[in-house]
């Protein structure tokens, strides 16, 4: 494979928090009955990870398994392995009314990092960060675009969006982590 | 701005994560159905006075349809349940029976 | 002379000498000074001028109220007009400057609309603009603009320098406001351990209290604020901000607060406002109370001050409005500014007292402390120019014709009572009760706004909730929020009651009534009130509209009651009978900025960008926006014109072979069991029957039948379709599928996901587009027979995975080439490279449209605007037969719809070659039944055609195919007549031998 780079290699910025940019993220978007045995049998193939809870992401020792809707997981594996994964899903998955799609190259993925995260991201997206638990996920709008958030640990959280709006997220996010834009909300 | 639940996903949110779509529980009329009953699905909607059901999407969120049962003169939200419906189900014409003991009924 | 005190000063710091200009003129106050202190301290009265009169106007409060002392702050990139001088913190090197006068504050021309007075009566724009009708254009329109608009906008070509930002809260309780009575009720609330947001718009806490000198639990009522922000700042539930007003209520307990983080910082490396988007559970209201303004003649002249805010000057910051100063009051709340004038070292001439006795403890207090008191008495009129000189005073129960004295001074203190702050308890419907014991507006606690569970989610406590003592206050905030234990305690001050005054003297005659100002921003005087009363003007709503009281920047905090009262005076009804004018948000003007939060510079709309958008970029690409998308129009080449470029890029690619940017094309994977059924719901043509490895061009329509959206389907499997959407369309199309499926079809087995951004979309366009492909390196066979026209293979092209369409919009050898989008500029390069011995160049969307329309393609938004349906653009053949069913199939079964009527598609080509505009329309003789011209066409696509060297256009036109040959006018934008002729809308290679090569 050739010459494949993420929406916007390698960038960082360091303001009220780290920011980077996770770069080539291997991502399947699984729908289906959560509920199959079938289904849960095939995400631990996949991951390593159950079947997540609602709104909750599930790490496994090979990937992590996130919630997205009542029918839909979000699969995060290395990315050189996705396609083989898709491929392995489907064929665990015949006879079962479930959709594997590769979705790597459709997102981009940042780390935001540092005891002011819950503060920056309450900047752009209408949530309440007060009681977001560790494994905790919510798909939201950050400022003008749809975005999922979720709570890696402590004080490192993810955030996924399209790829064709890379650019705005982490502009959006630099903007509002400059220094002086202190809030002090979340302590 | 009106705070929304998402029976799909527990979700609590302002309305800007969410898209209106319209008046809930039409009946679709398609080929072969008369000009009066294509005309009521296509054109005619409710726009009450009070007790109003209304389809939202949580398009910002976990991206499904559900239902609304809401009041337009004063923005109470009586529930929200599930898009697979063709009517608004029992528990939700209880709490409005409650809060709106002279409301008739879904018709 | 207003002045500086010797002594004194709260909320000053003597140790720190801060330099401000106003008018130019260099001016020096201290450290916590509001600028309205620090000019007021600098000798400096006169800040300004009214709008319609352009009267001399100086400060008259000391906060958010104030509708006199707004100036211009700031330059160039930062600033801004209509700031409020008591709501302005000093800081060093501030810059302001006056408003509304012209050439100079202190001589203004326009103040000669002053002495024309009698001709500018209420609604006189109504009454006196209109005759002799021309004139309005030529005129008076021209006159009102140049003198309309208070202050002067930014330069339209400057960016403000400043960033701002929104913040998303939540909390159980917000208390709006940080005086004792909002400090009592967050205390009892974080107390319980509810989340806590506490929001003040001054940078102090304490409100009225500490300027009052009032006793709370034995200490100072300082000392207590102080303990209690000490007790708040050390709880994690609570969030203390100064500062910060709570600009609007809205639906479901959504409040904004409005932060001003850095307005006394300028230049500080901060957001200079933060807009705090708050959901609360509980928001009280502990805003206060506002003072009134008396009417009397001449009350509207510099030096005429509120008592509180006189009180406020001398206490928190040790200014003192002028040497000599009247009291004039109808309660006994105004005596505590006597005496604190007193105190302070100021002659306190007498205090006027409408009551017939004065004999409360603070009017006692006044006459131990030497303090004149006349009783019964008002003031009749102010005399002075540009400030206060003198005042004649009369009795008050009379008609002022008998002047009873006359007495120097050089500031008046006037107190008309107090109206409880409740535009936050009204702004989401919560309704008001009139008090008559005190002569005001409160909140009806039967009638909060309501929030999403339909129970009300305001509360106001202490002042705002109509308590005016101090005792009342603190319990009503206690007991309010819920607090467990003791209210605060604190000593009682017995007031008298007050005895409602609307005007001074209580039979004022006209000749003073016209110089009675309510509204002294917009010059709305008693007399205009109640000539619109006499004119008919019955609604507070209208009456407010046609006097303009109460539309000034200030929206009438102090006019309002006043107004009303007056008005329900004319019109012989009650005050509450009468009503209130609507409280919207903000409470004060608030930003632009912080509306606009970080959505400016490169935030200010989401851009989407291709994966090869950075290189189109440097090739100097000119874009088209596609929604939020970016796509590349052109590629000009050094001083190339665009016409020129796309002429090249369109010749380019007929004559050898060209590269399309395609990526922002839809791309939804429709998958499961039924995904066939759903397909051939979706389409109007059959799907269900497209093999594996083909494709198909296919229309969706709405439940209309009108055209929505078209693109190839490939299949990809027995179970699963892939859609092709146009590039606007994806998100919307991608919606509509979920629709019917989780509100209609909820038991069909389909899943559609969205894989528009997957894929990076190259579009290898040419004759030499196949020898291009395979100098890439394939393992597919991309020969005639090998990938057939509307075929499809997975492969690798370049050592890339690919997904290769056999698909074509320009009607030329075409490939479209899907991968992965993390690959997408890794294959645009090798595209290139491969092709370059074929002088292989990109195009944009502009060769696409123009090779498109030489084909006759039809394009979404161009031939179709929502109301055409497949028929119209004679694609009949995409329309299946044979299904019972699919969306807009009902639709297209309408009368109106199988008409032999309708306009339909053809080509058009002017006589003479030319290209006609886009959008022309084809006039008849005549007038239809809404009298206007008849038309019988309208041009949808026209373009200048490279290939054919002429003009070509596609029209829709009555009738249009039976009319091949016909010659037909059409009339431009500019009027001029077109002669075309109806042709065939496939302009080029109509038999479609070259797409199939």
């Amino acid at each position: 494979m050739s010459e494949a780079v993420s929406a916007l290699p390698h960038a960082q910025y360091s303001g009220l928090v780290d920011l980077a940019e996770a770069g080539l993220t291997g991502m399947i978007t699984l729908r289906g009955d959560l509920a199959s045995p079938v289904l849960a049998e095939a995400v631990r193939a996949a991951t390593g990870a159950s079947v997540p809870e609602v709104r909750r992401i599930e790490a496994g020792e090979s990937g992590q398994a996130a919630w997205m809707s009542p029918d839909e997981l979000l699969l995060i594996v290395p990315y050189e392995g996705a396609a083989g994964v898709v491929e392995a899903l489907e064929t665990a998955l015949a006879g079962e009314f479930a959709t594997a799609a590769e979705v790597s190259d459709a997102r981009a993925f940042f780390r935001i990092t540092g005891p002011q995260a819950r503060d920056v991201l309450a900047k752009v997206c209408p949530v309440d960060f007060s009681d977001f638990a560790v494994g905790e996920l919510r798909r939201t709008r950050a400022a003008q675009v749809a975005a999922a958030v979720w709570r890696e640990e402590g004080d490192v959280w993810s955030l996924v969006c399209f790829r064709s709006v890379a650019q705005y997220v982490w502009d959006l996010l630099a903007t509002v982590s400059k220094p002086g834009g202190e809030v002090g909300f979340y302590r | 701005m009106l705070l929304l639940t998402c029976p799909c996903c527990g979700v609590t949110a302002e309305e800007t994560e969410f898209h209106n779509a319209g008046e809930a529980h039409l009946k679709r009329y398609g080929p072969g159905s008369d000009d009066a009953d294509y005309e009521a699905y296509m054109f005619a909607r409710k726009n009450p006075r009070g007790v109003h059901f209304e389809r939202w999407r949580h398009a910002f969120g976990c991206g499904k349809f559900f239902h609304a049962a809401r009041c337009t003169m004063t923005l109470e939200v009586f529930g929200t349940y599930s898009a697979q419906t063709l009517a608004p189900p029992a528990e939700i014409a209880a709490k409005i029976k409650a809060r709106r003991p002279e409301w008739e009924g879904y018709k | 002379m207003s002045h500086r005190l010797s002594t004194g000063g709260r909320l000053i710091d003597r140790s720190r000498s801060l330099e401000f200009t106003f008018n130019g003129k260099s001016m020096s106050g201290y450290e916590g000074d509001t600028l309205s202190a620090a000019m007021l301290g600098a000798g400096q009265v006169l800040a300004g001028r009214s709008f319609k009169y352009h009267r001399p106007r100086g400060v008259v409060a000391s906060g958010a109220e104030e509708p006199n002392a707004l100036v211009g702050l700031g330059e160039g990139q930062r600033y801004e007009p209509n700031q409020r001088t008591t709501t302005t913190e000093l800081f060093s090197g501030l810059k302001a400057t006056s408003q509304n006068h012209w050439p100079s504050l202190e001589f203004d021309v326009g103040a000669i609309n002053s002495k024309l007075s009698r001709f500018l009566p209420a609604g006189f724009y109504y009454k006196m603009l209109i005759h002799p009708r021309a004139f309005w254009k030529h005129v008076y329109e021209p006159i009102v603009r140049h003198s309309a608009g208070l202050g002067r906008a930014p330069d339209a070509e400057t960016r403000d320098a400043d960033r701002y930002e929104h913040f998303y809260a939540f909390c159980d309780v917000l208390v709006a406001g940080g005086g004792v009575a909002g400090l009592t009720a967050a205390r009892a609330a974080a107390r319980a351990g509810k989340r806590v947001i506490v929001m003040e718009q001054t940078a102090h806490f304490g409100g009225r209290a500490p300027v009052d000198g009032e006793v709370i639990d034995g200490m100072p009522a300082s000392e207590w604020v102080d303990g209690v922000l000490a007790e708040l700042h050390g709880l994690e539930n609570v969030t203390v901000l100064e500062r910060t007003m709570v600009a609007g209520v809205h639906d479901h307990g959504y409040i904004l607060g409005y932060q001003r983080v850095a307005d006394h910082q300028p230049g500080a490396d901060k957001p200079r406002h933060r807009l705090w988007r708050v959901r609360v559970g509980q928001l009280i209201t502990a805003t206060g109370a506002i003072e009134r303004p008396l009417s009397f003649a001449g009350n509207d002249l510099p030096g005429v001050m509120l008592a509180s805010a006189v009180r406020d000057y001398v206490v928190n910051w040790a200014v003192a409005p002028g040497k000599r100063v009247v009291v004039v009051t109808n309660n006994d709340d105004a005596y505590r500014t006597a005496l604190a004038l007193h105190q302070a070292g100021v002659t306190v001439t007498a205090v006027i007292d409408a009551r017939f006795e004065a004999t409360g403890d603070l009017p006692a207090q006044a006459r131990a402390v030497g303090i004149r008191v006349a009783e019964g008495m008002a003031i009749r009129q102010v005399l002075g120019s540009k400030r206060v000189s003198a005042v004649a005073l009369c009795r008050f129960d009379s008609d002022g014709g008998a002047v009873a004295e006359t007495l120097e001074c050089d500031a008046i203190a006037m107190s008309g009572g107090w109206s409880p702050v409740v535009h936050l308890w009204s702004h989401c419907g919560g309704k008001l009760t009139w008090d008559d014991a005190r002569a005001f507006f409160r909140p009806d606690p039967a009638r909060p706004p309501l929030g999403h569970d339909g129970q009300g989610f305001v509360a106001a406590v202490g002042s705002a909730n109509g308590m005016m003592d101090i005792v009342e206050v603190l319990s009503d905030a206690h007991q309010t929020a819920q607090g467990t234990g003791e209210a605060p305690q604190a000593e009682p001050v017995p007031e008298a009651e007050m005895l409602p005054v609307w005007m001074m003297p209580k039979q004022a005659s006209y000749e003073l009534r016209a110089k009675m100002w309510l509204d002294p921003q917009n010059d709305v005087k008693v007399s205009d009130v109640q000539l619109a009363a006499q004119e008919g003007y019955a609604s507070v709503e209208h009456t407010k509209r046609y006097t303009t009281l109460g539309m000034a920047t200030d929206q009438g905090k102090l006019s309002n009651i006043n107004g009303l009262a007056i008005l329900s005076d004319a019109l012989g009804q009650a005050i509450p009978q009468t009503g209130t004018t609507t409280f919207r948000p903000p409470y004060t003007p608030i930003s632009l900025g912080v509306i606009a939060g970080e959505a400016a510079g490169p935030v200010f709309q989401p851009l989407r960008r291709t994966p090869m958008h950075a290189w189109h970029e440097a090739q100097g690409v000119y874009w088209e926006p596609v929604g939020l998308w970016r796509r590349p129009y052109c590629y000009p080449q050094g001083e190339e014109s665009h016409a020129d470029a796309v002429i090249r890029e369109i010749n380019q690619t007929r004559t050898s072979v060209g590269l399309l940017d395609a990526s922002t094309l839809g791309k939804l994977l429709i998958k499961g069991p039924d995904a066939g059924k759903l397909v051939d719901m979706l389409y109007t043509n059959m799907m269900s029957n497209l093999k594996v490895g083909k494709c198909r061009y296919g229309l969706m329509c709405n439940e209309n039948g009108f055209l929505s959206d078209d693109g190839v389907v490939a299949r990809l499997s027995e179970d699963s379709f892939l859609c092709h959407t146009t590039s606007g369309g994806a998100d919307r199309i991608h919606a509509w599928i979920e629709d019917w499926l989780q509100c209609e079809w909820w038991d069909w087995q389909a899943h559609v996901v969205n894989l528009t951004e997957q894929f990076a979309q190259i579009a290898v366009v040419g004759p030499n587009a196949r020898k291009v492909l395979e100098k890439m390196g394939s393992d597919m066979d991309l020969s005639r027979e090998g990938l057939a026209f509307m075929e499809w293979r997975d492969g690798k092209i370049a050592d890339i995975r690919a997904r290769v369409f056999r698909i074509s919009f320009s009607g030329e050898l075409s490939y479209e080439v899907a991968v992965p989008a993390s690959q997408g500029q890794a294959f645009w390069d090798a595209a290139l490279k491969a092709g370059a011995e074929f002088g292989i160049a990109p195009y944009g969307t502009e060769a696409l449209h123009v090779m498109r329309a030489e084909k006759g393609f039809i394009m979404i938004g161009d031939e179709t605007d929502g109301t055409v349906i497949p028929q119209d653009l004679n694609l009949n053949w995409a329309i299946s037969k044979k299904k019972d069913d699919f969306l807009g199939k009902r639709g297209m079964e309408r009368v109106h719809m199988v008409s032999p009527d309708r306009w339909k598609l053809v080509g058009i080509e002017t006589l003479d070659g030319s290209v006609i505009e886009d959008g022309s329309l084809a006039p008849l003789p005549g007038v239809n039944e809404n009298g206007q011209r008849r038309t019988q066409g309208r041009i949808t696509s026209s373009y200048y055609s490279p290939t054919l060297g002429k003009g070509i256009a596609m029209a829709l036109v009555h009738n249009g195919p039976e009319r091949m040959g016909e010659e037909i006018a059409f009339q431009g934008k500019d009027g001029a007549t077109i002669m075309a002729r109806i042709v065939d809308p496939v302009f080029y290679d109509k038999a479609g031998e070259k797409q199939n090569v």
